[in-house]
């Protein structure tokens, strides 16, 4: 056998805790520990990327070696502008609060939520997936197949108030859970991994909007552009603290949503076989269970959740069809579900961060000129971080007991 | 083929440890043979249908660039009789394999035949709208390699990654990366630098795939995606800091001259369609010979797919498995960041935001589509490029009848679907594709 050069993947488990160590042993298994870690790890990241766009940093950099202390100062400084300004823009602004006004002291906090809400649907439909053992690479797809039914009904059909505003968000439902049930059931019938399947369909649902936005039905007059006519008042989610803030309905129905997926993965026979099939798909079949229909069905609820954050965009936050309905939210809602662990309450938690992240971003781009991308940096680092607890440990000098995440959830594409 | 892999004595079976392989020859079965046949009589009605729907009488091809030794003339087509005449020869093969089936070798000359019979009646077709108009065939196939090259790259370097047993749907940021890194160091330090440093930034992604999959046995779908996003936002936000301010100094590399290879760039036809390209596409002709021929006739490729489908089993014959895979993922990390330097430096001269816009997913079809080979991969990619090209075309020449671009753009990942699906032939990842291994 050949020297290994790389050490081994994982540190064996040790049954019994090193006497006298025990506590840091604690510190380093703890998932909020390490949760936390990531964290501080990210926003380092991120700050030495916010160092170095900044140009007054780069400029004192010319000179490091002669006057090392104006490379820091500015760097500091750039990144205290930044990530104050993200504070400001996602929490509390001091500044726009003193003025008194509603929309001045939650306007952030608003926003906050605004962005949050479907990044917590998506989490909550990519999450679910994942006690099945399933991979929900198709939030874009279900997003923008959701978007398209809500929206359709949401412009092109009038019905009263409040029943509009129903029969759009049960299509949209359905729109996603069609295009999430599509994967799910090819999985049961034919064995397509979901994984290629789901990222295949992000693609069709896109050119299907594509194709959609150029049909003049679609258009709002004049025509000729790729925007859809806009919902129709009787569809849209109604603001929840006046119409100065954009915060709506939307936050409401993903809070619910939240609270039914913890029922259904807790409390209900259905999401019994969801984990059951998740944690061991043969003891599953083996205790009578059918495997191929669990997995239509949590793709059809992993969807229509998906496609009700499709609803939440279309009907509330942006009340027209773009080509850019998805914005990102499909991916997002992955990082989202991997941070809250894929349970209803810690995605709650991690979609309200990143929501955070996004809408501070905004502003910190406006007021600092730092480019917004560095949230998906931070975003991603944070994941990166805490899909390998063992990373985290070995850089913060933490004792653990090696067990990783990512044994648990490994498959591979045959599986 | 059903192996079954017992558990090492003196452990408990484990799911993990039971790999049951599908049967990989299947006799054609009689549905699949009646309902194949069924599909080729309807695309050979269509065929026909397109020469009763034709406006113009015929259609002009244009095959040559002047420069060649022996100057192609413009190929002219009856149009409606073409399309006739393709009809019929599908029809009948259609019929044929209906009632008979073809066999392997068969199977796949008939398929490719009926292909390209479709496509030159479709292409008279298109070209006869109004009073008439050329296509310019070369020109076509130029831009469908064009247009290929990235994925290929992209692809072949995910057959590195995935037949040594790692999932690799990060090629889309392994591809960003090498494209930024391309366009900002062909820049400042020329472009044969900018190449370099692609092949750098992509096997630096590749590392980090690496190192998280195989070290810290991260899920490798769920990594891939998360290194997508932090690939995005690292290239968007170092685009939007440092080169969109500086666009001349930082962000103005040029694209790479096409070089003629003396003799062979004078051969009709395929003289200026192959051998009148930039350097990166001449490395990547070398790399699908090497990577084809290497994969399955030398020691490394044996290793290589061993270590991707039974690592145990290659272990015990003494293959240090995890490098491997090391050495594997990151080469393809630098393959796919060369895919990624011929969006920037190859082609357009500049880096913009999410250049490679989902080109790298592409890949990802190809290779699936290509069933986990080189040559599958190339063929795939090639097939996607063209599906990209003839957007392009039918907005040009306007066939009689107009299509919706977007419905074509959709064909390459509809088919991926298909062929996972199992409704084109079986699709088989390698065995222990996607599972970390942990050395008991």
């Amino acid at each position: 056998m050949s020297q290994t050069s790389t050490a081994p993947p994982a540190e064996p488990a040790a049954p019994t805790p090193e006497p006298g160590r025990s506590g840091r042993r604690r510190l380093g298994d703890s998932p909020v520990v390490v949760t936390a870690l990531a964290f501080v790890a990210a926003i380092v990241v991120g700050g030495v990327l916010i160092a170095v766009s900044d140009e007054q940093t780069r400029n004192a950099a010319t000179y490091f070696f002669s006057y090392p202390w104006d490379t820091f100062r500015y760097g500091f400084s750039a990144i205290w502008e930044a990530y104050k300004a993200l504070f400001e823009g996602a929490i509390f602004n001091p500044g726009r609060a003193s003025s008194g006004t509603i929309a001045g002291i939650f306007g952030p906090i608003s926003e906050t939520l605004v962005s949050a809400t479907p990044l917590i649907l998506g989490g909550l439909s990519v999450g679910l997936a994942f006690r099945a053992g399933l991979f929900n690479i198709g939030g874009q797809g279900q997003i923008i197949a959701g978007a398209i039914c809500a929206g359709y009904v949401g412009f092109a059909w009038h019905l009263p108030p409040v029943i509009h505003l129903i029969v759009a968000a049960v299509a949209g439902i359905l729109g996603g859970a069609v295009w999430g049930g599509i994967a799910g059931f090819l999985k049961a019938k034919t064995g397509a991994h979901e994984v290629i399947s789901t990222i295949m369909l992000n693609y069709v649902a896109y050119y299907l909007l594509a194709f959609l936005l150029s049909v003049e039905s679609f258009q709002r007059p004049p025509y000729g552009q790729a925007i859809s006519n806009s919902i129709l008042g009787s569809a849209r989610l109604p603001h929840l603290l006046g119409g100065s803030l954009r915060l709506h309905l939307g936050l409401v129905i993903a809070l619910l949503a939240a609270y039914g997926v913890h029922w259904l993965l807790t409390r209900s026979t259905l999401g019994f076989e969801f984990r059951a099939v998740g944690a061991n798909q043969n003891a599953a079949r083996t205790a009578g269970m059918s495997v191929g229909a669990t997995y239509t069905r949590v793709m059809l609820i992993a969807g229509g959740l998906a496609g009700l954050a499709g609803v939440t965009q279309i009907l509330g936050t942006n009340p027209a069809i773009t080509q850019d309905i998805d914005a990102g939210i499909g991916f997002d809602a992955i990082t989202v579900a991997l941070l809250g662990r894929a349970n209803a309450g810690g995605t709650v938690l991690a979609g309200i961060l990143f929501g955070a992240l996004r809408a501070g971003g905004v502003q910190m781009q406006s007021s600092t000129g730092t480019p917004i991308d560095v949230v998906d940096v931070i975003q991603a680092v944070i994941v990166l971080f805490i899909a390998a607890p063992a990373l985290v440990r070995g850089i913060f000098r933490l004792k653990g007991s090696g067990a990783g995440t990512g044994q648990a959830l490994a498959k591979g594409w045959n599986g | 083929m059903s192996t079954t892999t017992s558990p090492s004595p003196g452990t408990a079976p484990t799911p993990e440890d039971i790999v049951v392989h599908d049967v990989v020859v299947k006799p054609v079965s009689r549905t699949r043979r009646i309902v194949t046949g069924v599909v080729m009589i309807l695309v050979g009605a269509l065929t026909f249908a397109l020469g009763r729907n034709a406006e113009a009488h015929s259609a002009r091809f244009d095959l040559s660039q002047g420069s060649e030794f022996i100057h192609l003339p413009d190929l002219v087509l009856p149009v409606a009789a073409t399309a006739y005449v393709c009809g019929v020869l599908i029809l009948v093969l259609g019929v044929l394999q209906a009632v008979k089936g073809f066999t392997k070798p068969w199977s796949t000359v008939v398929g490719s035949a009926v292909g390209l019979l479709f496509l030159l009646a479709f292409f008279c077709w298109a070209a006869s709208g109004g009073t008439g108009s050329t296509i310019d065939l070369l020109g076509v196939l130029e831009n469908t390699l064009g247009l290929a090259a990235p994925i290929i790259l992209g692809a072949l370097g995910a057959v590195l990654c995935e037949r040594s047993g790692v999932i690799n749907v990060a090629i889309e940021g392994q591809m960003l990366a090498g494209a930024w890194a391309g366009a900002m160091f062909g820049t400042v330090i020329g472009r044969s630098g900018g190449v370099v440093a692609a092949l750098v930034a992509g096997a630096l992604m590749g590392w980090l795939l690496a190192l998280f999959s195989i070290r810290y046995l991260v899920n490798q779908v769920v990594l891939g995606v998360v290194l997508n996003v932090l690939a995005l936002g690292l290239t968007g936000f170092l685009y939007d800091a440092l080169m969109q301010p500086n666009q001349d100094s930082l962000n103005n590399p040029g694209s790479f001259d096409s070089i003629a290879i003396p003799v062979l760039s004078k051969l009709p036809l395929i003289g200026p369609l192959l051998f009148d390209q930039n350097v990166i596409v001449y490395l990547m002709y070398v790399l699908i010979v090497v990577i084809q021929v290497a994969l399955f006739r030398t020691r490394w490729g044996l290793r290589t797919r061993a270590v991707g489908e039974h690592p145990k089993a290659a272990d015990t014959v003494g293959i240090n498995v995890l490098r491997v895979r090391y050495r594997n993922v990151i080469m393809g990390g630098a393959i796919a960041g060369l895919g990624g330097a011929y969006m920037t430096i190859g082609a357009v001269g500049s880096f913009t935001k999410d250049i490679t816009s989902g080109n790298g997913f592409i890949a990802l079809a190809a290779l699936i589509f290509g069933r986990w080979s080189p040559r599958g991969a190339v063929g795939a990619a090639l097939l996607f490029g063209f599906a990209y090209e003839l957007q392009t075309l039918l907005s040009l020449v306007q066939p009689p009848v107009t299509i919706p671009t977007n419905f074509l753009a959709m064909l390459p990942y509809l088919a991926t679907i298909f062929a996972v699906a199992g409704l084109v032939g079986k699709v088989r990842a390698p065995a222990a594709d996607g599972e970390p291994y942990v050395k008991e």
